[in-house]
This record gives structure tokens, sequence and C-alpha cells, in this order.
């Protein structure tokens, strides 16, 4: 029986740098003790992390597969082990397993495809790693347009990295918006769900959102008004999780496990099942 | 088909304990569970059924999966040593026999749970027949065969004899093991319990329990019935439903400092709980409507849509029997398939 992987045991990894990005979200940067990823992902799939003795839960691998060197996790502080990640300093050991859900589906669904993200506080960590995939692969996807709204600037997650690298590039196109104006801050004002009405977007967009549930429902809504069909937007979910391999029998939506079958779903997949999210 | 008489049984567990760890059902403080053999142990092989089922002994209630040493930022971590000596569990009733094979079908798909399979791996199942089904029994609604269960031997106990049979690989070298207190026999006695029980069978109250309604309709309008307000009502979140039932899977982890390291368990948990879904911004099931709903409609409709039909219930009646409210999956599934006329 060697062969098989004992799925809930962990690999440990290393924290080998730590950002700031917001008053409330750090970036964390997670190698092996030999210096290499912990395993090979796809954009949207996530991994556990662990503490000993403090708890174990999923994040969302923000970092592209594309990056072979190390993997990121946007981690936001809300809770027992968030805090004490968020603590942690350089060199700490966590443990790791995954990688766990469907991801996007980066490699048919969205090829060729004019590419809408929308994003929402710590909703770009997931989105963040199809981006700098398709940013990678760029001559496989269409347009990228990307609305990413925060609360204030200082609650942007990676502003350097959108800034100094996405906003540069050709063939993207960068909407940031943040709640309320602010002393240093030239940009949009106002919440996604308007924005997205005020951006005379082209219909022949496919959208991935990702951001709090209040977020998605009026952008949704907002998106539909405008003439998308809910087969064009995709999004990914949030449930509570232990297992991560579709056993321990807490994430479902109806008939399907988020960890497994999900997290990523498309509205009319979702449409399907019990809105109880 | 071998047999030895019942007032000899013991013969049959000694034989068997000398090679293997033995587990049947034993009384403690007057319930019946399964638990390990022993000389002076008050054995219950005439109880119908043991109070939790005998999924404890594949899928244990509470386990340890692994081990960690942490010092300053260091981690290692050591996994749990696995079941890795052959055991027999005796006196498997039908309904806890199939709920093994709906198990696997949860633990045993990719990625296997390593444990589980372990235990899967070592344990013998010898089943026993019923002779005297229970006003809560409805196996019979999901095709089980209460006169001949699964299992790696089934046996049956007829006027005073308890008769042998393997029906795997594993069952013929446990029948070779135990051989010498087992003598020949032809399988007339069996043969006329089994056509009596079948005949009790078909006139139990719940034997015709009809369960198309929830394989036959889309899970969104069965998860809108407005019946589950009132059905839910009473439900008191307890539990109880899930802990004695024979498919009930859902487990929690939880890490425990024993002063000499730090410990991963695994334990059972239940739909029925507040903070199972709990997250940091709240959780999705609201109120015990949305809970119990949870537990039903995994049995009934998630679990069929998934399996190929295969419901998450054995009919083993433990949920009917336990609810200190007497709520239980048969008034689920008749209110449910009744449109409502049904209380
Ligand atoms: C697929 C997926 C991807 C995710 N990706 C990310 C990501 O990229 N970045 C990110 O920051 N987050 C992400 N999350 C969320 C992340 O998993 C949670 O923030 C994390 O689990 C919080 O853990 P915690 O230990 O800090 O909080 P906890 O200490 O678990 O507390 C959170 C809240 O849950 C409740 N709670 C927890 N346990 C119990 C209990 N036993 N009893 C009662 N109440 C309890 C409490 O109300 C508490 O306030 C993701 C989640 C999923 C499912
Ligand atoms: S749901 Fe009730 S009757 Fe069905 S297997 Fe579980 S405990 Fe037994
Ligand atoms: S045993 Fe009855 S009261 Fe307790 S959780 Fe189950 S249905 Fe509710
Ligand atoms: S997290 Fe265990 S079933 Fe999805």
């Amino acid at each position: 029986m060697s062969e098989i992987r004992e799925e809930l045991i962990p690999v440990l990894g290393v924290v080998t740098d730590i950002r700031k990005d917001t008053p409330d979200v750090k970036t964390f940067r997670v190698v092996t003790p030999e210096g290499q990823k912990a395993f090979k992902h796809m954009p949207g799939q996530c991994a556990m992390l662990s503490i000993p003795g403090v708890g174990e839960a999923m994040f969302s691998i923000t970092s592209s597969p594309t990056n072979e060197e190390y993997m990121e996790f946007s981690i936001k502080k809300c809770g027992c082990l968030t805090d004490w990640l968020h603590q942690m300093e350089v060199g700490q050991m966590v443990t790791i397993r995954g990688p766990y859900g469907n991801g996007f589906p980066v490699e048919t669904e969205l090829k060729g495809k004019n590419l809408l993200f929308i994003a929402g506080g710590i909703g770009l960590a997931p989105l963040r790693s199809v981006i700098n995939y398709c940013r990678h692969y760029r001559d496989q996807y269409g347009d990228i347009d990307i609305i990413y709204g925060s609360r204030s600037m200082d609650d942007l997650v990676d502003f350097k990295e959108i800034q100094e690298e996405w906003c540069t590039e050709d063939g993207i196109n960068v909407h940031l918006t943040i709640d309320r104006p602010q002393e240093g801050w030239d940009g949009h004002v106002g919440f996604v769900p308007a924005y997205v009405n005020e951006l005379n977007l082209s219909l022949d967009k496919t959208i991935l959102i990702c951001g709090p549930p209040i977020m998605i429902k009026f952008t949704l809504q907002n998106l539909q008004a405008l003439g998308f069909e809910r087969t064009q937007v995709y999004t990914t979910m949030e449930l509570r999780m232990k297992c991560g391999i579709g056993k321990c029998g807490r994430c479902n939506i109806g008939s399907k496990y988020v960890c497994k079958d999900g997290p990523v779903f498309r509205f009319d997949q979702l449409d399907e099942l019990p809105d109880e999210y | 088909m071998l047999k030895i008489a019942v007032n000899e049984i013991n013969r049959l567990f000694d034989a068997i304990a000398a090679v293997e760890n033995l587990y049947l059902p034993v009384e403690k403080g007057g319930e019946v569970e399964f638990g390990a053999y022993s000389a002076d142990a008050k054995v219950r092989l005439d109880a119908l059924q043991t109070v939790k089922s005998a999924k404890d002994m594949f899928f244990p209630f509470s386990e340890n999966l692994m081990k960690f040493h942490v010092e300053g930022k260091q981690i290692s971590v050591e996994a749990a040593e696995k079941v890795n000596e052959e055991f027999v569990v005796f006196g498997v009733r039908a309904c806890d026999a199939r709920s093994f094979s709906i198990l696997d079908k949860v633990f045993l798909a990719d990625p296997v749970d390593t444990y589980y399979a372990a235990r899967r791996e070592h344990g013998v199942v010898v089943s026993m027949a019923c002779s005297r089904p229970e006003e809560t029994c409805f196996c019979s609604a999901f095709g089980i065969d209460a006169t001949k269960p699964e299992g790696d031997v089934v046996t049956w106990v007829a006027d005073g004899v308890l008769y042998w049979e393997a029906q795997t690989e594993k069952g013929a070298a446990l029948t070779e093991k135990v051989a010498e207190v087992l003598a020949e026999s032809d399988s007339a006695a069996v043969e006329a319990q089994q056509a009596a029980v079948k005949a009790i069978m078909e006139k139990l109250p719940l034997a015709g329990l009809d369960l198309s309604y929830f394989t036959s309709r889309p899970e969104l309008e069965i998860f809108k019935r407005p019946e589950w307000t009132e059905l839910s009502s009473h439900c008191l979140g307890c539990g109880t439903c899930t802990f004695v039932c024979p498919t009930c899977q859902c487990y929690d982890v939880r890490d425990f400092d024993n002063g000499h390291g730090i410990e991963r368990y695994r334990c059972w948990d239940s739909c029925m709980y507040r903070d199972f879904t709990m997250m940091a911004h709240g959780t999705n099931r609201k109120t015990q409507v949305e809970r119990f709903r949870q537990r039903f409609m995994h049995k009934l409709v998630y679990n069929p849509k998934n399996r190929d039909g295969e419901f998450g219930c054995v009919g083993c009646g433990r949920c009917l029997k336990k609810c200190p409210v007497n709520m239980n999956i048969v008034k689920v599934a008749k209110t449910l398939s009744a449109g409502g006329e049904q209380a």
C-alpha cells in the first residue's frame, strides 16, 4: 500500500517571505524544506494549510502554476488559525496538502476568450492565479479586463503587482475602484456593481467573479441586465471544509461537494443546486 | 454448510479468538454494543441490534490520524500506525453488513482513506441472518435480504444450532482456521427459517416503503418542499440520529496537545449541529430546518444521485427508535412522497 498517497497527512512547508498587503491581509510564500514547490496545481485550486495544535483550513493558491519556484497564499485575518498565521515570521514551518478542487477551466472553456475578471477584496486571491496564468500564455487568450474594488486604497491586495505589471501591459485593462473618496486616490470611486454598468462592456466576454457574496449578487444582477448570460459567468465558492477530498461531508451544496466538484462553478450549474451558500 | 450447537458456541469464539482479534455484540451497562470478546464477556447474539452500528469497527468514533512534534519554528509529522492485524467482527446484521458497502463508496473512492482501507483489508465480517425482525425494520426497501446478509461469512441461528457458510475468500480462510469446531451440515433448517422470516418481512409495517419519489424528481424541487419546516419543527439538533446511523459518514478533524506532542484526531460529527458549517462570516445553514433537511436530502436524494441510485440508508430503524422527538427518515419519506397529506 506504500504507493497510495496518504491524503490527510500533510507535507511540510517553510514560509520564505511575508508581504503585508492590507491591514488584514498578508501574502505568504511557501516552499518545502528542500526549497521546492510542494506540488503542481491549476489556477483556482486550493490547499489545506495548518499549524499543528491551532487548526487546518483551506486557502486558494494565489500564485500562478507557471511560477515553478514557490506557492503564495493571500490570507485574511479572521479567526484562530489565520490570526496565528499573521503573527508568524519568515522561517516558520507550516503543513500543507493539496491541490484540491477543480480550478478554472483555463485549458478548455476559457481558451481563446475575451476575459473579464471581477474581484472584491480578498476575492482577488483565486483570480490572481488565473490572471497571471493567462498573462504567461498571453496568445492563447483574448482581451483581459480586470475590475477590482475594495473598501479603500489600503485594502487593495497585491497593489504593487497590479500597478507595476498588470497596468503596464498591452491588452490588459485594469479598472480599480474604492468605496469612498480618499486623499491620494485619483481613480474611480464607487461600488463594483455600479462600476460594471459604467464601463460599456462588450457582451462577448467570459467573466470570472470572486468576492463578498453581496458584491457577487448585485454585480451578477447588473451583468444580466446588461445582457450577459449566466453561462458566461464563473465564480468560486467558499464553504466550511475539513477534509478537502469529499469525505467529511461538510462542504456540500446539494449533491455537489465544493472541495471536490468545485470550488469553481458556472452560474447555470449553481442554478440547478439548492441556494444554500 | 457447517454448524455448531449454540450451547457450545464459546468453543467457536475461543477458536476464533485464538487466531484473530474478535469483536461481537456484548452487553455492558445494560446496552449491547460491539466489543472485544473475552471469556467473561456477556455475549448477546440474541440482540437484534447494537445501539450504535457496526461502522465503529471500520470507521471508529474517534481515531488518531497523526502526531506532530513542534520545536520553535520546526515541525515534523508522523502518521499514526494503521491497523495491521486481522480481526473478526461477528454477528453483524444484514442492514449493518450492507452499510459497509455504502461507506466503501465514500472512503475507498479516490483518494482512498487509508485508515479505513486498512481496517477493511484486515477485518473479516461474519454476518448473522435475522430470525426476528422488528416493526422498525425496513431493510427490504433497499433490496437487502435479511435472511442472507452480505459478509465474508454468513451465519444463521435456528433451533439451537448456529449454521455457518463462507461467502468470500476471506471467509473461507477464516473457516479453515476454525474448522475443527464446526461440523458438516445440510441446509434444511436454514431454508425453513429463511422462508418463515421472509413471510414475516412482507408483513412488517414499513416493508412497502416506496422511495421512488426521491429518485424521480429534481433535487431542487424536493429541497424546496414547504413540508421541511413542519417536519423539522421539533428536531432538537441532538445528533442522536447521526451517531447511531450505520451510513452517516461525516467527520471532524481536531488537534489535541497531550503533553508529549500534538495529535490530530478524526471523530464522528453531525450535520445536525449548529457549528458544523460555521465559517468566519457565519453559517450557510442558519436554522434547524436547513440542518435537518441536509441530513435527509443527503440520504434520500444526494446519495442516489451521485451513486447510481443507492440510498444512504439501510433501513436499520435505529433513528426510528432513538430520536427523542420521534422524528425519522420514514416520516420524512412518507410525508414528502405523499405530497404532504400524511403527517
Ligand atoms: C475553497 C476555499 C478557499 C479559500 N481561500 C481563501 C484565501 O485565499 N484567503 C483567505 O484569507 N481565506 C480563504 N478561505 C477562507 C479560509 O478558509 C478561512 O478564513 C479560514 O478557515 C478561517 O480559519 P480560522 O482558523 O482563522 O478561523 P476560525 O478560528 O475557524 O474561526 C472562523 C469562525 O468560524 C467559527 N468557528 C470555527 N470553528 C468553530 C467551532 N468549532 N464552533 C463554533 N464556531 C466555529 C467562528 O465563528 C469563527 O469566528 C477559503 C476557504 C475555502 C473554503
Ligand atoms: S437513516 Fe435511520 S434507518 Fe436509515 S440507516 Fe440511518 S439510522 Fe438506520
Ligand atoms: S435524533 Fe431526532 S431530535 Fe435528534 S437530531 Fe436527529 S431528528 Fe433531530
Ligand atoms: S471538505 Fe470534506 S467533504 Fe468537502
